[in-house]
């Protein structure tokens, strides 16, 4: 649950190439090796991930569980596909040392996963990626941790190999904040969670008896804001998340809600309802001073910086009916961007700051799509009953989203990469909605 | 379509809570006809309704039953149509003969819209209401707001007929002041 685990790795000298050969050779052999994730439909790369070996019996049953969720985290991001493990020639204590790639060609591997667990407490795991075909060792990491965080010991691995293969920052050392939901939609209850972004280390943070919407995490993962009905209005509060303990916001004049962290940490953005408009103010965590920043008879609200904080999409009726809008985060420059036909709503910047995701209704249909910043390039993702609350991975290449089916009702997460590909469901032990994706853990 | 399913609900309203109200009246009724063709005894029975207390004036109940105490709203409106105006003047009406009565006029959304957007509208319908409840002169210190957005549903249904229902604004007699 704790976020803020002392966590250290360095990089290992990849001192044991295999073929030592020069400089041109080894570039081929990485450029051969490199997954293109910006075209549609990608192929999964073939990949082996050996169970770890290790020093002794707890350190050997601690290497077999960090392989398995490194290829679980593989696996889900549909770019790879962990070869059987049955099919293995070498076992993990043969690699130790160099492999035998030709074992590894036998069986189709592209890139191989080796490791050794030094130390199951303190943790201590050594990790390396090779080039099967080019004989190389692509990357390697020594990770430092206690022993209760293995398992962010096992996604930093992943993101690593995810990154030396994709040449992109990997996603799955992060956290899912929800709302988690039961009972019947005349009276639901709901509470805040949070999860592992595969759904493991699951925690509720509010116990249900007052309903809570709309969770999202500060960028340093340290704190969380949401909205919680309370009297006299529906508010937004905020905690820390490792001490479980409320940061006193002060009052805010009518109903708050719809917050969102500035890139920086420093404020939040909060819609207020007063009289019956709703307009968008910025709340200063530092100076504690609130600062309008749409003024109109119009509902403006679900607010999303830009990752450099220069600017803020938002969601708004002013024209009629609910479009999409950007706006210089001081609150000039307004422009619409949605011109799609349908209703818009919820624009999320993509952390990479090329992309906003939106959910739209359309035709009896609630959509996911993303565009460009300018409104231009619209693709739909998704086309459902009900599919909302998108919510980006920090590589910006994967959407988070709530999707609720008409039959039964039943609400959960699913995530579907920006490609249109690649849609799964995300586990969760009750329905789920709401969803908010962490940056990647510090 | 639509405006007419939710005026056909708002019309029916009083009517059915007059005939439940009526209901073991007319059980007993139908008992004491004796046109049954029992024979003999001079014993008659007759199906009795659950037992009803009587409505406390310028009870929540009382608003309900005898008053209204909803109105609908078209899709993503605000706006309040003859049936909806309608049943605010019996409101402010009420809320006249009982000024030591308070309310809180909950706004509340279908769930076809997004979650944050529907707390926005939510509260605008609320305000609507209040607003128009003050224009027929109760005073705005006795009306809060509130909005629940897609929250709470009257209808948990999926299709028009329960988004009609769920896009309205409750008004709620407050327990304590």
């Amino acid at each position: 649950m704790n976020p803020s685990i002392p966590l250290r790795r360095r990089a290992l000298l990849a001192g044991t190439v295999a073929f030592a050969g020069g400089v041109f050779a080894r570039r081929l052999a990485q450029a051969q090796l490199h997954l293109d994730i910006t075209r549609g439909f990608v192929e999964p790369m073939p990949i082996a991930v050996s169970p770890f070996a290790g020093d002794g019996p707890a350190a050997r049953e601690q290497g077999e569980a960090i392989a398995q969720v490194v290829s679980a985290d593989l696996d889900s991001s549909g770019l790879f596909r962990t070869l059987d493990r049955r099919a293995y020639i070498q076992g993990p204590e043969e690699l130790r040392g160099v492999p035998r790639f030709a074992d590894w060609r036998q069986i189709n591997a592209q890139a191989l996963v080796t490791g050794v667990v030094r130390s199951p407490e303190p943790l201590v795991v050594e990790f390396r990626l090779w080039d099967v075909f080019g004989g190389t060792q692509l990357r390697g990491l020594r990770l430092d941790a206690p022993s209760s965080a293995w398992r962010r010991v096992a996604h930093k691995i992943a993101d690593a190999v995810y990154e030396r293969l994709t040449g992109e920052s990997g996603y799955f050392d992060t956290k899912i904040a929800y709302i988690a939901e039961t009972g019947p939609a005349t009276r639901r209850i709901k509470r805040v969670a949070v999860m592992d972004q595969d759904g493991a280390n699951h925690a509720f943070l509010t116990d249900g008896s007052q309903l809570v919407l709309t969770p999202r995490l500060s960028p340093d993962v340290t704190r969380i804001a949401y909205l919680v009905f309370r009297h006299p209005a529906p508010r937004v509060v905020m905690r820390e998340l490792a001490s479980g303990r409320e940061i006193v916001l002060g009052e805010f004049p009518g109903m708050s809600f719809a917050p969102r962290f500035s890139p920086d940490g420093r404020s939040l953005l909060v819609s207020i309802a007063q009289e019956g408009n709703t307009d968008l103010f910025r709340f200063d965590l530092v100076t504690r001073q609130l600062r309008r920043l749409t003024d109109g008879a119009a509902i403006d609200t679900s607010p999303s910086y830009s990752p450099d904080g220069t600017k803020i999409a938002f969601n708004s009726d002013r024209g009629g009916s609910p479009q999409l809008y950007v706006m210089n985060a001081d609150g000039s420059g307004v422009r619409r961007i949605s011109f799609g036909s349908g209703r818009y709503g919820e624009p999320e910047w993509s952390p990479r700051g090329d992309l906003i995701a939106f959910s739209k209704l359309d035709k009896g249909f609630f959509h996911i799509g993303v565009m460009k910043p300018d409104g231009s390039d619209e693709r739909l993702l998704t086309r459902n009953y009900q599919d909302e609350s998108p919510t980006w991975s920090p590589n910006g290449r994967v959407i988070l989203f709530s999707r609720q089916d008409r039959a039964g009702g039943r609400t959960r997460l699913f995530s579907i990469d920006i490609t249109g590909y690649n849609q799964r469901e995300i586990p969760t032990p009750l329905d789920a909605s709401d969803p908010n994706w962490s940056a990647l853990l510090p | 379509m639509i405006r007419r399913t939710v005026l056909a609900l708002i019309s029916l309203m009083p009517l059915a809570a007059c005939s439940s109200n009526s209901e073991t009246a007319a059980g007993s009724t139908a008992g004491t006809g004796g046109g049954s063709g029992v024979p003999g005894g001079g014993v008659t029975s007759a199906e009795l309704g659950g037992p009803r207390g009587p409505i406390v004036p310028g009870s929540q109940q009382d608003l309900e039953v005898n008053v209204g105490d909803r109105v609908f709203f078209a899709f993503d409106s605000a706006a309040l149509d003859d049936a909806a105006r309608q049943t605010l003047e019996r409101q402010a009406a009420w809320l006249k003969q009982y000024p030591a009565v308070s309310v809180t006029i909950e706004g509340h959304c279908d769930e076809r819209g997004t979650r944050e957007y529907n707390l926005a509208l939510g509260e605008r319908r609320a305000q609507a209401v209040k607003n128009y409840l003050v224009a027929l002169g109760i005073s705005p210190d006795r009306i809060r707001t509130i909005s629940y957005g897609e929250e709470r549903p009257a209808d948990p249904g999926h299709d028009e007929t329960a988004w009609a229902l769920n896009r309205r604004a409750v008004t709620v007699v407050n327990v304590t002041g």
